[in-house]
Order: structure tokens, then C-alpha cells, then sequence
């Protein structure tokens, strides 16, 4: 569920990446974020199924809404990462010039 | 139970190699730059090895800190010494080293592999005539 999760986000971003008017938003850093853990993930994956076949595909509902839960958090933490390196690269001038008019002030 | 730190471990060799290789670039460039100002840009057709690089560290960073994340969700990374609870008895800390030497070098191995398609893609787009260009 996490991967699923995460794979979600990672197209979700892609296709936003794919359709940006400009590069200011530095939408790539987050797609590679997600991509990054998604293919991670999806070799943990490979190793759990290697180890539970078909069970797999069938987990317990409670594993699974802590799965999902745990996915939705990673989405919310990937996110919170992706601001803080936009907000330090400022790509845009913004908080630059937020500071500057605070500081004339 | 610590897989994550097997990309951590090359997410940090490979961005020592990317910035030194990106201090290398800046320098041949300036060189470069001063030797033949006068003439115009050349059109490049591949990236620069430091950004190839850098696009790896950003996977193997970013998967790398959400893996850490799900670690601490499950408890088994925790803030105080030793940080690995699997460290705390040898089984666990044999279990956690093989765990690490499968499931995080194929970690490691699955986003280099991916990483080099990506890289083979890109030189392969930027290589190919623009379609206007093309068409006319």
C-alpha cells in the first residue's frame, strides 16, 4: 500500500513536471524524491513476495490501513522536503524579496 | 530493519564524486570560456557528468530519507544510541546485516540501474533533432 502510494505520487508529480510552464517550482526534485523511494520500495517488495507468494496480495485489513496511513505520511514528508528545498534554492526571488522589503521596513 | 543504509552509504560517495566533478567542470569551463570568448555557444548534446551524477544522489537521497521515515514508523530506527534497535541483540543485528546485504544492495542496485536508463534516455533526447528542425 505504501508503494502503491508512492508510485501514485511520483506519476501525479511526473505528469504536473511534464505539462510546467517554467522550471521555478522545481517540481523535478520532487519527482525524483517519490521515484527514489518508490524504487525502493518496490524492491522491498520483491523480497516480501520472494517470501509470502500469493499472500501478499492479501493483507490483513488493520496492516493495511497502517500501510496506507504510513503511505499518505511519506506523500506529507516528501512534500514538507520538496518546500523546504524550494524555499532555501528560492528559484523565484520570492522569500529574497520578502526579506529584503521586511528588512527596508 | 536498516536496508536504507546501504543507499544512504552510496547517496554519499556518489555526491562527494558529483561535486568534485562539478568543481572540475567549473574550472575546464572558466578555461574554456577565457580561451575562445569571442565565439559562440555551441549547442551541447549531452549532459555534464556532475549533473548525471546529481540526478542519482537525488534519488538515492530522497528514496533514502523516506525509507528512514518508515523505519522510525516501524520503531526500528529510534533517535538515541545505537539508533538501530536491531542492534541491541546480536540475532537481530545478524538478521539486520543480511537484510542489508540483500534487500538494501538490490535497493541500491535497482536505482543505479534506473538512474543509467534515465541517463541513456536523456543523451539519446538531447542527441535528437528538435521536430521543427526536423520537419522543415
Amino acid at each position: 500500500m505504501t508503494l502503491l502510494i508512492t508510485v501514485f505520487a511520483a506519476i501525479i508529480c511526473t505528469v504536473k513536471w511534464y505539462n510546467r510552464k517554467d522550471d521555478t517550482m522545481r517540481l523535478g526534485t520532487l519527482c525524483i524524491i517519490y521515484w527514489g523511494a518508490s524504487l525502493m520500495w518496490l524492491a522491498d517488495a520483491i523480497f516480501e513476495y520472494a517470501e509470502l507468494h500469493e499472500e501478499y496480495f492479501a493483507p490483513a485489513a488493520a496492516d493495511m490501513l497502517n500501510d496506507a496511513f504510513l503511505g499518505f505520511s511519506v506523500v506529507a514528508l516528501g512534500l514538507i522536503l520538496w518546500l523546504i528545498i524550494l524555499l532555501i534554492k528560492d528559484p523565484k526571488g520570492t522569500v529574497k524579496a520578502a526579506l529584503r522589503r521586511r528588512a527596508e521596513k | 530493519m536498516a536496508c536504507f543504509l546501504v543507499p544512504t552509504g552510496e547517496a554519499i560517495v556518489v555526491t562527494v564524486i558529483a561535486q568534485g566533478l562539478k568543481r572540475s567542470e567549473m574550472k575546464a569551463e572558466s578555461v574554456r570560456l577565457a580561451q575562445k570568448a569571442e565565439k559562440e555557444q555551441e549547442p551541447k548534446d549531452s549532459l555534464p557528468w556532475s549533473k548525471k551524477l546529481m540526478l542519482l544522489t537525488y534519488l538515492l537521497w530522497g528514496g533514502a530519507f523516506l525509507l528512514c521515515f518508515e523505519h522510525i514508523w516501524h520503531g526500528e530506527v529510534v533517535p538515541w544510541f545505537p539508533f538501530l534497535t536491531a542492534m541491541n541483540d546480536p540475532g537481530d543485528a545478524a538478521e539486520m546485516l543480511h537484510e542489508m546485504a540483500t534487500v538494501g544492495v538490490t535497493m541500491a542496485v535497482i536505482v543505479t540501474v534506473v538512474w543509467g536508463i534515465m541517463i541513456a534516455v536523456i543523451d539519446r533526447l538531447l542527441k535528437r533533432p528538435d521536430n521543427a528542425k526536423a520537419a522543415a
